[in-house]
């Protein structure tokens, strides 16, 4: 099939359709309004649920619902929607409920403004539990990542979260839908699904809150478990030249793309050799990337698109004080540009060499 | 006699709605008994005057009540 | 010899832990024995909520979903979209329906969803330690309201059955009380006419159950059925706000 232009929100959509997706559930916010907007065109197209709630957490408990159900469902939100979902997010990754979530994100705290940034970064509900973060760069990726996160999500029987920037959101890009990641084989069998005990004989199927013992040893094992049988399994990160890197670049998404322009112009200038690690996955940290890095490495160039750095945090974990790591972002401005992430990256190669 | 009441007596909490609520006032504590949760649970004081109404499986809290209902017999 | 009453053949062995006196024991042996007579049990899926009434799914042996609280509704619907020929019911307290759970109620009579809430109210958050609640009377002492509830601080208490009976999706929604074997009788009625209204596919029912909170009334079972009676049913009329034609 011939690639297809279209914009990144709904590039998301029709991958989740194209991964079966049963259900989606959802609510207009900016940047990703045009998510259910696709969702309620095509979905009954294929005899599939689009249901608009009446608000977002609505949304994610429709989710939790269906997806008890057995079925593949979808929502997606920006910050400050994702900010209500993540009580349904949080019982549905203890319960051990799959569903996929996009997060198209903006400035915020709270309502924010319209802007895209990567200030969710480190967003989650409560009691410590992990979902699988998708940092999409690209279109393309958006699709995939999309498509691949209803595999993810039925495998581990946890919710997986694409984390797209809002300009991933709203950019136009060519798709390749005959490109989607391979389906994965041996999926389990949703057994528990909620269907009456007529449906297997008489057995019932309790979606309880663990309590008491059962509760401890239910996170006991996803977090000794299972979250490292994800992190083995599901760490997705690009590196980039890091093998004679002078300085490596950290960044994901729009900023990545900020980054490769910057690296394609210092290398036709003669500058710096430059490297980057982009997390496709946020969570799992791709931290063995780190151990790549070759010996002329003398600093970490962290570019995000926030004020004081979020992501930074975690390249600081993996850098284990081998080398310097610092921030580019919209410190001194609104919104960080390649001509700003160029400047640090002189700026530090200057200090270090 | 022709309606037999059994209790599950251990579930029975003595919250005394059944009693209060037999329109022949047949059902009383028994105090010569405590059961595992240190309650004297509610028996029948005369059988053969149950009427069948229900009234007390309707009530209980906690579905302690079954009634069967007798062959007629002499 | 044959059984002319027993509880409800939904439940398994585990006692029911609610207080001595009540209610919801009786309420929920009601709810599940309509379930048994009409031969639904092993085609119905519950959905529980947060509040005394959220311990139901332990003690029964049929498929049910925990509900976050006041999203029973929500849960429900995506359950029942899913399972479309099943009978789906919430079962809520006053906290989970009427305080954080508006919304989700609201918009689920709004949509038509074909779903049932099973909605017990006692002008009380009981599983908490007794603090006021969208339904607390007027002059009511709780926790959070020591000196009596008031109209000038916080309002009057809401009244969903009628809020709930404005809405063209709802199609069924009736008042009961569990405060006497004949009410229980009429309880048994409405909940049954609830559940043939979502399993013909009209829209949604409601019904709503005056209830008793002893312990935090800190009354006998018995005084308890009666401030019911005297306090409750005066503001919260038992009827029937919404029906369908056969």
């Amino acid at each position: 099939m011939t690639k297809v232009l279209m914009k990144g929100n709904e590039a998301i959509a029709e991958a989740a359709i194209r991964n079966g997706c049963d259900a989606f559930f959802g609510y207009p916010i900016t940047p990703q309004s045009e998510i259910p907007e696709y969702f309620a065109r095509e979905m009954p197209k294929h005899g599939k649920l689009f249901l608009q709630a009446e608000s977002e957490m609505a949304a994610m408990n429709m989710c939790m619902g269906a997806s008890a159900s057995g079925a593949r469902v979808m929502t997606s939100t920006s910050g400050p929607g994702y900010c209500l979902k993540l009580e349904a997010l949080a019982a549905m990754s203890l319960n051990g409920l799959p569903a996929v979530v996009t997060v198209v994100m903006r400035n915020g705290p709270a309502f924010g403004t319209m802007k895209a940034s990567q200030e969710d970064y480190r967003m989650n509900g409560n009691g410590g539990y992990k979902v699988v973060l998708f940092a999409p760069a690209t279109v393309q990726e958006a699709a995939e990542m999309a498509y691949q996160a209803f595999d993810i999500a039925d495998q581990y029987r946890n919710p997986v979260v694409i984390m797209a920037d809002g300009m991933i959101g709203q950019m136009m890009g060519a798709v390749d839908f005959d490109a989607m990641p391979a389906k994965r084989e041996n999926l389990p069998a949703k057994d528990w699904a909620l269907h009456g005990t007529n449906s297997r004989g008489g057995k019932p199927v309790l979606h309880l809150p663990p309590m008491g013992e059962e509760h401890f040893r239910t996170k006991h094992w996803q977090e000794t478990v299972l979250y490292p049988s994800i992190i083995e399994n599901e760490t997705q990160v690009e590196i980039r030249d890091v093998a004679e890197a002078d300085i490596v670049l950290c960044a994901y998404g729009t900023a990545s793309r900020m980054c490769k322009q910057v690296m394609k112009e210092l290398a036709e200038e003669g500058g710096p050799k430059v490297g980057l690690i982009r997390p496709k996955t946020l969570w799992p940290y791709p931290y063995k990337a780190f151990d790549e890095i070759g010996a002329n490495c003398k600093a970490i160039v962290c570019a995000e698109m926030n004020i004081m750095g979020q992501m930074i945090d975690d390249a600081k974990i993996a850098s284990n004080g081998r080398w310097p790591v610092v921030h580019v972002g919209d410190t001194d401005k609104d919104f960080v540009s390649p001509a700003d992430i160029k400047a640090k990256v002189l700026e530090m190669w200057e200090e270090v060499r | 006699m022709k309606f037999k009441l059994t209790f599950n007596s251990e579930r029975c909490k003595g919250c005394g709605l059944c009693i209060h609520f037999c329109p022949k006032n047949l059902l009383d504590f028994d105090t010569s008994v405590f059961n595992g949760s240190g309650v004297h649970p509610v028996y029948m004081t005369d059988q053969a005057s149950c009427i069948g109404c229900q009234s007390c499986a309707l009530m209980c809290p906690d579905a302690i009540i079954t009634i069967e209902k007798l062959e007629a017999s002499a | 010899m044959s059984i002319l009453y027993e509880r409800s053949k939904c439940f398994n062995d585990s006692p029911f832990t609610f207080c001595p006196g009540c209610t919801h024991g009786i309420i929920l042996n009601a709810v599940m024995s309509v379930v048994d007579e009409m031969g639904m049990a092993g085609d119905t899926i519950t959905v529980g909520c947060v509040g005394c009434g959220g311990y139901m799914p332990w003690f029964m042996d049929i498929d049910t979903i925990y509900s976050l609280h006041g999203r029973a509704p929500a849960n429900a619907t995506g359950v029942k979209r899913m399972n479309p020929d099943k009978l789906v019911f919430t079962y809520q307290g006053d906290g989970d329906l009427a305080s954080i759970g508006t919304a989700e109620i609201v918009h689920a009579a709004h949509r038509a969803e074909k779903i049932t809430a099973i909605f017990v109210n006692n002008t009380t958050y009981g599983m908490t330690g007794g603090q006021m609640a969208p339904t607390t009377l007027i002059g009511q002492k709780t926790t959070t309201s020591p000196y009596g509830r008031e109209e000038s601080h916080c309002g009057k208490p809401i009244r969903m059955s009628e809020m709930l009976s404005t809405i063209d999706g709802a199609k069924f929604i009736e008042r009961c009380a569990a405060n006497s074997p004949a009410n229980v009788r009429k309880m048994k009625k409405a909940i049954r006419r609830a559940f043939e209204c979502q399993l013909k596919g009209l829209g949604f029912s409601m019904v709503e159950i005056l209830s008793t909170c002893p312990t935090n009334w800190g009354m006998s079972p018995l005084d308890a059925l009666k401030r019911m009676e005297d306090e409750m049913m005066p503001y919260y009329p038992l009827g029937n706000f919404k029906d369908y034609e056969d």
